[in-house]
Parts: structure tokens; C-alpha cells; sequence
């Protein structure tokens, strides 16, 4: 391979901003300097006017696969993440038949190799992720898993939690929960509050998430297990990371995309698309969501979850909860970070960034933490410097566009995006030195 | 884009009022030897019930047998949607064989806006869930339109209190939306465990105590409480409720004199209500059921018909209908008469 020189952008990683060319052989980074001619008959990747940042790190996406194939595959999973600027995602395992052991793990880490992103697996904390016993957590580690999570559902016995903890803590792995008290939760379809309460929708409390929160924060304490706590939805439960924060126990939270930027008002149009779980909250856990992602306490995670057309022309009660995520996530951030507005919440004090504000808050939020919580520093999650991976999104922080559910390259088209305009696009994902997404479309 | 009745919030005060008009001269109707008018001849009107509900059915079906539409029924339990047809598919089948409007039934709450994405045709809500009945709604406004008379058609100065179970109530939520358009002013009266969880937005207040209330209410409406609410622990007993939000005799005797008495059907007698209490005059259930065949005649003809029958206009559509009962869809001579 004769490498590469992606040109014209502006650089920015942990280490800071800068006008910069990127000069790329093999797999990694050779040069970043100010300007690096195509000497050598390097192809030149035209980047002016862009942003060329580590690539994104998603630690929540559902590939549905093994089991759903005209859902999702990891090959057409991939392909939608790369379009999304992400080089690296962790597939949940509530797939069909759930990742709970060793050769479900192998299956999807066979089907990672043909993948246009690295696919790091995650595996169930129980067996069937049916919240009974354990799952064989040490086989799966030995295997290369370092997240373990029965996503899509909590685990409801407070005991066996701690014995999870306890087993994965020696491990050195992380659990990863699903906050929802299923009890608290009962039947419920959409955020309680004053719109379900309107509609006529059974709702899910707040608080039905704040319990397990602080519960399994309890428990981390109790065990000194590394717990991520996924899609926070509600101010409630910021505040309780945030006690753990200052108590110095090795907690983390993750926060959605559509959770950042939607509020619980768009149900009133009884559209499945924006049935979610945890739902949409209302507007003022959408603004402490924003607040929290801007001063550095949550990162960004998608809760990538395709389902077929024909769920989603359900009864609201009747569909099944989940979005798409990864084409949408950094327009959907960038929109809300830069733009004050948010999308749906109609609140006039939602903070602004600048470009260069915004984007240090998107390499922290979407790739460097997050890939340090799934266990994949050092390939994923650098700094753009000679010797590191060649992975990058150059996104162009400008450009608006138009979300299409039909011009997706998930197999699934359940966004509750389609037809709104976002600031800001992905224009190249360089996956391992090799252009995967040239110019928003995928090479593969 | 055809019009649809989804909600209560679709009419206003003013939509509310045009229907109480069109009830008024359906009700004529209702009351004539051969209750027909050839209104709706040559229209479709598909119901979709996926709830059991033989009264709102049939209640629909009369309406639209006397404004001469044809009437496709299609009746089927929730529990055998998933085997069969999607909601959507079986929409998309009956506008195909011609339904010029569905009369849509379904225990999820949205289910008739869905429907109404889906076709053109006009849809009317007959109960959604949690969320509305608008049909039970104005048959209600209607019901206290002749009892208290008056040509308005407003509720302003009156005061209704509406008791139970609120919270899964379709009937409440398009009772609340109706009874305060029309200006009435609106007391909830139960336990915690079946209000809404957020009443915010919502134009009423809340009393846990009905005694207090009593004294001071121009309409009692009863809501029906499901046996399964003890079963959820949303209630200690049925006796518990009975005993504290019953319309027992004891709490009959606070009421004023002027007070009407409803209930949105089927009665559990010695549950909401005393047995005796309930065939007392000022309890109004039987009007209820009548009065929803003119005011869903109304709706019918409000969403198919070719404008108001307003004044002397409304002639034309009221008109004695060819007189063959039997044969409503039969082409003759009587329909010319109509003009």
C-alpha cells in the first residue's frame, strides 16, 4: 500500500487543536505536520474545511446478530457505524441466542473480521440473560471480552448483582447495566409524567432507573467493581454518579444520542419511532443530560437498536422500544452542542459551544473515554501523532444535511430522525489506514 | 384528507356545539316510526373493533344504519391481531373494498391516529386505550344539553365531579377535554392510585374526599372500576372503594337537588353505586345509551356528510327516507324525492 495524506483539515485530539496534514502508511500514522506533500505517490484525502478526529468509539450497539439477520448484520452494523465516523463499536449480547458464552463470543468476533469498524464483544452477566446464575464470565474474558452487561434488561436479584461484581471485579472487567427497576417499570411504555399521563400511555417512572442506579453504585462500593452505568436518562441518576464521583468509587455513565436531544413531547404524535427504553425524558433531563456531556461526566453512546419496518407500524404499546444510532450520533451531538437549541426540547438556556469547545468535548465523550471503558486504549481512542493507529473520522463541522430513513446503511430504518436537518457530517472514516467511508458514502 | 374525530381536542367548544346542533335534528330522526334519512347512501363505514364492546358497536352500526351507509364490521380480539392481519393491513384491505370511514375500537392508547395515517378515509376514535372516547364524550354533553336544556349548548357555571379511576379511563380524558370546553368546571375525586401520575396541564382539581365535594356538584360521573384494579394493589378492596368513593345512599342525600347523576356503562350496582341509588331519576345512564345514536349519527354525518344541515338546509339530508326499511341501499324514485 502506498499510504495516504489526508489534507486541509484541522486536527484535534486530546492533546489540543491544530491545522495539520495526515500522512498515513500501512496501518498507522507516519507524519502529522503542517503540510505534507503526495510525494511517493501517496493518495491524497481531501479534508479542507474539516475536522480530522480519532475515530469514534461506540460502547452500545445492538448488531442483532447471531439471530436477526434482516435487522442487522455485524458486516451491515459496521458499515452504518463507519458511516458515522466510528472505528470501533461493542456489540451487546442480547442477541438471539445471547452472547453467554465462548463460542456465541468467537461467532461474532468471526464475523468482527470482515467488518468495516473493530467489533469488540461484550457477553451477558447471566446465563441466558435470564438474571438466574451467572454466565461463564472468565471463559468469555479469556476470550477477549472485558464488558459484560444483560442490556435490555437489569439484573433484578440485588444478590446475585453483587456476586457479578464481585466475580467480574477479579477479573478485571467492567459490568455494565441496564438501569430499570422491572417492577417500578411495570408495563410501561413512554416517560410517567405530565405527556403519558395526556396520552393515555403507561408510563415508566424516573425513578424506576434512579433505584438501580443506586443500588449498583452501592454495590460498587460494596465489591470495588468498575460498573458503567448505560443510557442515563434522567437527572436523577447524574446525580447519583456524580456522588460517586466524589466518593472516588470506578463508576462511569454513558449517555444516548436521542436521550441528548429529544424529549418525551414527540410521543404525542403516538409514532413508534420514538419509543425508547429507558423513553424520552422531559426537557429538563435533556438540558442536565447536555450539562453533564459538556462538563465531561457522561459519555456519548449510541443504543444503536434496528428493528424491522413492519414493528414499528405497531401500537405505540405494541412496538418495540429501540432507534438507530450510529449514522446519526455525531450530527445529532454536534447539532445539540453547537446549535443551543437541541432539537425537540424548546428550551431557551441549553449551553452553546464553539467548534473548537464542541469538538474537545466529542473526542473525550465519543472516543478517548469510551475507549478506555471497553478496554480498547492504544488502538482506538489516541492521540493523531506519527506512530498511532490510523484510525480517524474527518467530519465536516459545517455541512448540513437531511436524515433519509431510506438512505441508511443499517438494513433497518427506524430513526426518529428522518427528515430533520443536522449540523455537521461525517465525510471519511479511515478504518486501520484504509479509507472505509470516502465523501459520506461506504467503500464496502 | 379526509376529517377524523381522535380526540375531543379535534372539535373545541365550537365543533362540540355544531354536534349537539346536527344531535339535535338526528334525534328527531331517531324518533320517527321508520327512523331512516337517506343521508349517507352509497357511503362505507367500516368498524374495526380489536376490544369487545358490543354497545359502542351496535351503537355505531344504528347510527349508521339510519343515515343509510353501508356498515362493514370487523370484529376481533387483540389476543388473535398478532396470528392475523396487521392493524395496518387489514386498514389498508377494507379502504381498498371502499370504507369511506372507520370507526376504530383498540385497547392501545394512539391506535386510531395510526389508522388514520394510513388511510384517507375519515376515522373516528370509539375509544383508544387510556386515551379518549370522544363519541362517549359528546353522547354525555348531549345527555346534559336536554337536561338542562338552554340553547347554548354550555356547560358554564356547572360543576362536575368525576369519580374513580381516572387514571385508565378513556372516558375521563374526553370528558375533561369536553365538560371544560363546553366551561364547565371539573373536579377529579379518588385515590392517588388511580389519578394520572401528572396532572399538570390539566384544566381541574383534585379532592380525595368526595363527601366534601357532593354538596356542591351539578354532575356526578361515575367512572366504572375494573375488579382487576384490586388485583394490581391500586386499592386495598373493592369494599374499601365502595366505602370511601361509592355513591352509596348516605352520600346520595349530600347531593343538591339539581344534581345529575352518570355513568359511562356497564354499572357495577353496590360497587360505584347503591343498587337503589342507581334507578333514582337524576341517574341518567339509560339517557346516555339512547342519546349516542343521534350524537354518533352527528358524527358520522359531521365527517362524511356534504356540509351542515344548518336551519333550513337541513331539510335536505333529514328528509323522510324512501321508506323501505329493509332495502336502505335500493337506487328508486324516493331518492330523487329527497332533493
Amino acid at each position: 500500500m502506498k499510504g495516504m495524506v489526508v489534507r486541509g483539515a484541522t486536527v484535534v485530539d486530546s492533546s489540543g487543536v491544530r491545522r495539520a496534514d495526515v500522512a498515513i502508511d500501512d496501518r498507522e500514522i507516519v507524519a502529522v505536520e503542517s503540510s505534507i506533500d503526495a510525494a511517493g505517490g501517496r493518495r491524497v484525502v481531501d479534508a479542507s474545511g474539516c475536522l480530522v478526529l480519532p475515530g469514534l468509539v461506540d460502547l452500545h450497539a445492538h448488531l442483532r446478530d447471531p439471530g436477526n439477520p434482516e435487522c442487522e448484520t455485524v458486516e451491515s452494523a459496521s458499515r452504518a457505524a463507519a458511516r458515522g465516523g466510528y472505528t470501533a463499536v461493542v456489540a451487546m449480547p442480547n442477541t438471539d441466542p445471547p452472547i453467554d458464552s465462548v463460542e456465541v463470543v468467537r461467532y461474532v468476533q468471526e464475523r468482527a473480521t470482515r467488518a468495516m469498524t473493530e467489533v469488540a464483544v461484550a457477553g451477558t452477566i447471566t446465563a441466558g440473560r435470564k438474571g438466574e446464575r451467572l454466565a461463564p464470565m472468565g471463559e468469555m474474558f479469556e476470550a477477549g471480552v472485558r464488558l459484560f452487561t444483560d442490556d435490555g434488561a437489569g439484573v433484578q436479584d440485588a444478590l446475585l448483582m453483587r456476586r457479578a461484581m464481585e466475580y467480574a471485579g477479579g477479573l478485571g472487567a467492567i459490568i455494565a447495566e441496564h438501569c430499570e427497576e422491572a417492577r417500578l417499570a411495570y408495563r410501561g411504555h413512554m416517560h410517567e409524567g405530565r405527556w403519558s399521563s395526556f396520552l393515555g400511555i403507561p408510563g415508566i417512572p424516573a425513578e424506576a432507573e434512579e433505584v438501580m442506579a443506586a443500588r449498583d453504585i452501592a454495590l460498587s462500593r460494596l465489591t470495588g467493581c468498575r460498573l458503567h452505568l448505560l443510557h442515563i436518562s434522567t437527572t436523577g441518576t447524574l446525580d447519583l454518579v456524580r456522588k460517586a464521583f466524589k466518593a472516588g468509587l470506578p463508576v462511569t455513565g454513558e449517555v444516548a444520542p436521542h436521550h441528548l436531544s429529544l424529549s418525551d413531547a414527540e410521543v404525542a404524535s403516538y409514532d413508534p419511532q420514538f419509543k425508547v427504553n429507558p423513553p424520552l425524558r422531559p426537557a429538563e433531563d435533556v438540558r442536565s443530560l447536555v450539562n453533564a456531556l459538556v462538563s465531561g461526566e457522561v459519555v456519548v453512546a449510541t443504543d444503536h437498536a434496528p428493528h424491522p419496518a413492519d414493528s414499528k407500524e405497531l401500537p405505540f404499546d405494541q412496538a418495540p422500544p429501540g432507534m438507530l444510532g450510529l449514522e446519526t450520533a455525531l450530527g445529532v451531538v454536534w447539532t445539540v452542542l453547537t446549535s443551543g437549541s437541541g432539537l425537540s426540547t424548546g428550551l431557551d438556556d441549553m449551553p452553546v459551544l464553539s467548534f473548537e469547545e464542541a469538538a474537545a468535548v466529542v473526542v473525550e465523550a465519543m472516543s478517548v473515554v469510551p475507549a478506555r471503558i471497553a478496554g480498547l486504549e492504544g488502538a482506538q481512542g489516541g492521540t493523531v501523532r506519527a506512530g498511532s493507529a490510523a484510525n480517524l473520522c474527518v467530519f465536516d463541522p459545517a455541512a448540513t444535511w437531511v436524515v433519509d430513513r431510506n438512505r441508511l446503511a443499517s438494513l433497518s430504518a427506524n430513526t426518529p430522525y428522518d427528515g430533520r436537518k443536522l449540523t455537521g457530517r461525517v465525510r471519511h472514516t479511515i478504518f486501520r489506514g484504509e479509507p472505509v467511508v470516502v465523501d459520506g458514502e461506504p467503500l464496502r | 384528507m379526509s376529517r377524523s374525530l381522535l380526540s375531543v381536542d379535534d372539535l373545541g367548544a365550537a365543533g362540540i356545539q355544531s354536534i349537539m346542533r346536527l344531535s339535535d335534528s338526528f334525534a328527531e330522526v331517531s324518533s320517527r316510526s321508520i327512523p331512516r334519512v337517506p343521508a349517507l347512501r352509497g357511503k362505507t363505514i367500516a368498524a374495526l373493533f380489536y376490544e369487545d364492546s358490543t354497545r359502542t358497536r351496535l351503537s355505531f352500526e344504528a347510527a349508521a344504519k339510519r343515515l343509510s351507509a353501508d356498515v362493514m364490521s370487523f370484529a376481533v380480539k387483540s389476543s388473535s391481531m398478532s396470528k392475523g392481519e396487521s392493524l395496518r393491513d387489514t386498514v389498508q384491505t377494507l379502504g381498498a373494498m371502499g370504507a369511506d370511514a372507520f370507526v376504530v375500537r383498540h385497547a392501545s392508547a394512539g391506535a386510531a391516529r395510526l389508522v388514520s395515517r394510513w388511510t384517507d378515509a375519515a376515522v373516528v376514535n370509539a375509544g383508544d386505550g387510556w386515551h379518549e372516547h370522544p363519541t362517549q364524550a359528546l353522547a354525555d354533553c348531549y345527555t346534559l344539553h336536554r337536561r338542562f336544556g338552554g340553547a347554548a349548548f354550555t356547560m358554564a357555571g356547572l360543576h362536575a365531579v368525576i369519580v374513580g379511576d381516572v387514571k385508565h379511563s378513556r372516558v375521563a380524558r374526553s370528558n375533561v377535554k369536553a365538560f371544560t370546553a363546553l366551561g364547565a368546571r371539573v373536579t377529579l375525586v379518588g385515590p392517588a392510585t388511580l389519578m394520572p401520575p401528572c396532572l399538570d396541564g390539566w384544566p381541574v382539581s383534585v379532592e380525595v374526599d368526595l363527601d366534601r365535594v357532593l354538596p356542591d356538584a351539578d354532575i356526578v360521573y361515575l367512572l366504572r372500576l375494573q375488579s382487576e384494579r384490586t388485583d394490581e394493589s391500586l386499592l386495598p378492596s373493592q369494599r374499601e372503594y365502595t366505602a370511601r368513593w361509592g355513591l352509596t345512599r348516605r352520600r346520595a342525600a349530600l347531593l343538591p337537588g339539581r344534581a345529575t347523576v352518570m355513568h359511562p356503562g356497564p354499572m357495577n350496582r353496590g360497587v360505584e353505586i347503591d343498587p337503589e341509588v342507581a334507578d333514582r331519576e337524576f341517574c341518567v345512564v339509560g339517557d346516555q345509551v339512547r342519546n349516542g345514536v343521534p350524537v354518533r349519527m352527528a358524527v358520522l354525518f359531521w365527517l362524511l356528510g356534504s356540509g351542515l344541515p344548518t336551519g333550513e338546509s337541513s331539510g335536505q339530508v333529514l328528509a323522510v327516507d324512501g321508506g323501505d326499511a329493509h332495502q336502505p341501499d335500493s337506487i328508486g324514485a324516493s331518492d330523487e324525492e329527497v332533493r
